[in-house]
């Protein structure tokens, strides 16, 4: 519970925030508590994973894109765009169909199942065995992915000169 | 905070938050955060499914959770790109003055 309203709150001030920068780090607070939420879930190793990924790499790449591309001119703008009641209103009513949607299912009459022993050396060797084809495509997407990104990323004006 | 029913509202919650951001947000690198927090909503849903589902010790909801936080570092790095690509044509990054498709 204290799980859920930490990470709720670190998501809505990195969604409201005035600061950009403030934004991230509220939103490094949110990505530490769906980490915890996974360790309570039994999955360690996805927390982990949720930690170093989205911790200690997204969050850093987008403080970097902010810090790269500051604008002081522009820190008196306001931050919400024009329509930011409608994007409100769709919001608001996509929790709502969702919330009703789940509320009225009748499909959560089960007991919490026993804890699952899951181990790394469990997940290594399904991901060696059963799911080796998609760890493979993974690797190449995140190689495209990364090659892609320095390429859209270069400055081409020094290589027309 | 421990059926499956309250790992779903929560996750949904998230999910709203992160469309709000998405929808209203004038940053552009903000609008990929929530892009990024819904993605991160829907991993929950994985975990939690597989929780409580009927067989936890198959493993595929943890592998397609791993798989799914790939993807979205994969997605950040190349929509940051992306931003930055578009800061250096434009000089901005306010979603309300990229308006413009003539290059």
């Amino acid at each position: 519970m204290v799980l859920a309203l930490l990470t709720v709150a670190g998501m809505a001030a990195a969604m409201g925030l005035r600061n950009a920068v403030h934004c991230v780090l509220a939103l490094t607070l949110g990505f530490v508590g769906i980490a915890a939420l996974y360790l309570q879930l039994g999955a360690q190793f996805v927390g982990l994973a949720q930690i170093m990924v989205y911790v200690g790499a997204v969050a850093i790449l987008a403080v970097f894109a902010i810090m790269m591309t500051h604008n002081p001119e522009s820190a008196n703008s306001p931050v919400f765009s024009s329509q930011w009641s409608l994007g409100c209103i769709v919001a608001t009513a996509v929790f709502a169909v969702l919330a009703r949607a789940i509320c009225s299912s009748a499909a959560f009459t089960q007991l919490l199942p026993p804890q699952p022993e899951v181990t790394v050396h469990q997940i290594g060797d399904s991901l060696m065995h059963r799911y080796v084809l998609p760890l493979e495509i993974m690797g190449l997407l995140l190689t495209a992915a990364l090659i892609g990104a320095v390429v859209i990323a270069m400055d081409r004006r020094e290589e027309m000169k | 905070m421990n059926s499956l029913q309250n790992y779903l509202l929560l996750s949904s919650l998230l999910f709203s938050i992160g469309l709000a951001g998405v929808l209203i947000r004038r940053n552009a690198i903000l609008v990929l955060i929530g892009i990024e927090l819904m993605l991160n909503a829907a991993n929950i849903n994985f975990i939690a499914f597989w929780r409580f589902g009927p067989d936890p010790s198959a493993l595929t909801g943890v592998i397609f959770a791993l798989f799914s936080i790939s993807v979205a570092a994969a997605e950040a790095a190349v929509g940051l790109a992306i931003i930055l690509a578009a800061y250096r044509h434009s000089r901005t990054t306010d979603l309300d003055q990229m308006n413009s498709l003539k290059g």
